[in-house]
């Protein structure tokens, strides 16, 4: 239990996906304007992150791993399907990402709105996949797979609605023309993550 | 003064528009209203009276770090003085050595003697930020077409106040360029930053330079000398240890290694009290700070088990003292450009503060300070927090009707 607990402080702030790895900054850089949409925005990723993780990882253990398909039968022993990982973790990202646009048109009109194309661009978000690709290098059994992908995510949330609200109290800054718009933000972001370098050395 | 009013408004023409020096109007509108008091008055009917503006807020913060300067001083020579003494050292080497001997002695019994000998090395270390971050104060504003803003003065004195004695000066140099350049000129000068620049500069150096930084060997203006602060020997050997090197009103008093101005918590107070005095400083700020900092070292005093973390048995009244706890809750939390706004939000924000100074304190072994980074960290969701006052806020009176 304490290594779960301590598995999912160390996702939200220590390895924080946006500000320690820098993943998924498309999205980060682009949906961060207003606090409303970049929250809903970090709540979608949450939600399939905290989906595709376990999922995947299932897949990779009982599937694609080297040797995961001995349930079959002793004849499957020897069978390795991991050359299949990447395309079978998008798949699922991609299915997830098409239920979850389809949800939220149907119940969340305006923030479907809002997001435009960046709901269905979180198929191709690094910092999905990325979770998905940590999960199987650091070998997390599910429940640890769990706790990974909803920790990532809040910590990617938490990333994004922070940058927002910097950026809303930045419309009173006076930018030099040049770094206007994407400019001023990579520094911004890059100060923020200066700020969460406070959890740089704690090894939980 | 006739006179220099007179000849001042002689130059006046030529740094207006089309005036031979017209890109030189920052730096004479700063001369000018630093030294007399501006003659704009306002010109529409809705106007307010009031005495305090911007350059006397700055200037009074300014004023209020000096007991913690004085202060400081006198303790960088008190320490070296006394390090001298015990490794044989006769004299300082190079040009402060004869700085010092110009005007003191080495001894460590003469006040005199300390503060001479801190001047030597925190004058130089105040200088060249004042003058390097003056300068691109100045650019910043002749091309960009603002005033030199007075926030600077007190951005120089607090990030020369929180480097360690030992820094070399090209170091500070960089790190007070890194703070006014990134930290709060590209987003358009005083009041548009959203992080403390005299800390953002700090941090740079601190992540860049970490030898020169932090460690046991920089605390003490003397060559070799090795000397772990207040906060290190805690984390390393536990409370025990450090409560027989000092006691409590020693590290009060501030007669321990530390960053310049960092070191005696009365010194601070006595500044904090005139800033909340004049309402410059936000108390609800500080008292967040302190309730978040007592509230999570009580949490660690009752859960921790100080055999595997000394730290977890360190009481909030030693949480308060030792580090830049009292600089950092005075001085940078307040800062109010990059604190909260909203009243709720101020409380809020000083709780963060304070619970994150001990977290970084207690749990992460890699840096055995934390002030700083946890006021960055604050600083960060000053904005979010802010956000959310407001609109509950909001909420709030749509349910009234």
């Amino acid at each position: 239990m304490e290594a779960l607990l301590s598995l999912f402080v160390k996702s939200i702030f220590i390895q924080n996906m946006a500000l320690a790895f820098f993943l998924g900054m498309c999205t980060f850089l682009a949906i961060s304007k207003k606090v409303e949409a970049a929250l809903g925005l970090g709540i979608a990723v949450v939600v399939v992150l905290a989906i595709t993780v376990p999922v995947n990882n299932l897949l990779y253990t009982y599937l694609l791993k080297d040797g995961a398909l001995v349930w079959l039968g002793a004849d499957f022993a020897e069978v390795d399907l991991s050359f299949l990982g990447l395309i079978t973790y998008i798949g699922v990202i991609a299915a997830l990402v098409q239920i979850m646009e389809m949800v939220l048109d149907k119940y969340v009109p305006s923030l479907y709105n809002a997001l435009g194309v960046f709901l269905p661009l979180i198929t191709v978000n690094c910092a999905i996949m990325g979770a998905s690709l940590f999960m199987v290098e650091r070998d997390y059994n599910f429940s640890e797979s769990v706790v990974f992908g909803i920790g990532s995510g809040v910590g990617w949330a938490l990333a994004i609605t922070a940058l927002a609200g910097i950026r809303e109290k930045m419309k009173y800054s006076d930018v030099p023309a040049g770094l206007r718009g994407l400019g001023i933000t990579f520094i911004t972001v890059g100060l923020m993550s200066l700020g969460f370098m406070s959890f740089g050395g704690i090894d939980l | 003064m006739k006179a220099l009013r007179n000849w001042f408004d002689s130059l006046e023409p030529h740094f207006h528009k089309g005036g031979k020096y017209e890109n030189w109007y920052a730096l004479y509108e700063a001369i000018d209203t630093g030294l007399f008091r501006p003659a704009d008055v306002t010109k529409t009917t809705a106007h307010v009276r009031d005495g305090i503006d911007l350059k006397r807020i700055m200037i009074t913060v300014w004023a209020c770090t000096f007991p913690a300067m004085f202060y400081g001083m006198y303790n960088l020579g008190w320490q070296a003085n006394t390090a001298m003494a015990d490794m044989g050292i006769a004299a300082v080497e190079g040009w402060r050595g004869g700085l010092i001997e110009l005007f003191a002695g080495y001894s460590a019994d003469s006040i005199w003697d300390n503060l001479i000998h801190g001047a030597a090395y925190f004058l130089p270390i105040y200088m060249t930020v004042f003058i390097v971050g003056g300068f691109w104060e100045v650019l910043f504003a002749m091309k960009r077409g603002h005033e030199v803003n007075e926030g600077f003065f007190v951005t120089s004195i607090l990030f020369a106040l929180i480097c360690p004695p030992d820094i070399p000066l090209w170091m500070a140099a960089m790190g007070i360029s890194f703070g006014v350049v990134i930290a709060k000129e590209v987003f358009g000068g005083t009041g548009k930053n959203f992080l403390n620049p005299a800390l953002a500069g700090r941090a740079f150096l601190f992540f860049a330079y970490p030898v020169e930084m932090s460690g046991d060997q920089v605390w003490t203006a003397v060559d070799g000398f090795s000397g772990a602060t207040a906060l290190s020997v805690a984390y390393s050997d536990g409370m025990s240890v450090l409560t027989s090197q000092m006691t409590w009103f020693d590290a009060f008093f501030g007669k321990m290694q530390g960053s310049i101005g960092e070191v005696s918590t009365l010194a601070i107070l006595i500044g904090g009290v005139v800033l909340v005095a004049c309402k410059i400083a936000s108390l609800r700020i500080i008292i967040g700070v302190m309730a978040g900092m007592m509230a999570t070292s009580f949490l660690f005093n009752l859960t921790g088990n100080p055999d595997t973390n000394p730290m977890m048995a360190m009481p909030w009244y030693w949480h308060l003292v030792v580090g830049g706890f009292a600089f950092g809750m005075v001085f940078m939390a307040t800062d109010p450009v990059s604190a909260a706004m909203t009243e709720t939000g101020k409380l809020w924000f000083g709780f963060l503060i304070g619970f994150m100074v001990v977290v970084i304190r207690v749990a992460n072994p890699a840096f055995p300070e934390g002030m700083m980074l946890a006021i960055l960290f604050a600083n960060l969701f000053a904005p979010l927090i802010d956000h959310f006052v407001v609109q509950a806020n909001v909420k709030r009176r749509l349910a009234r009707g």
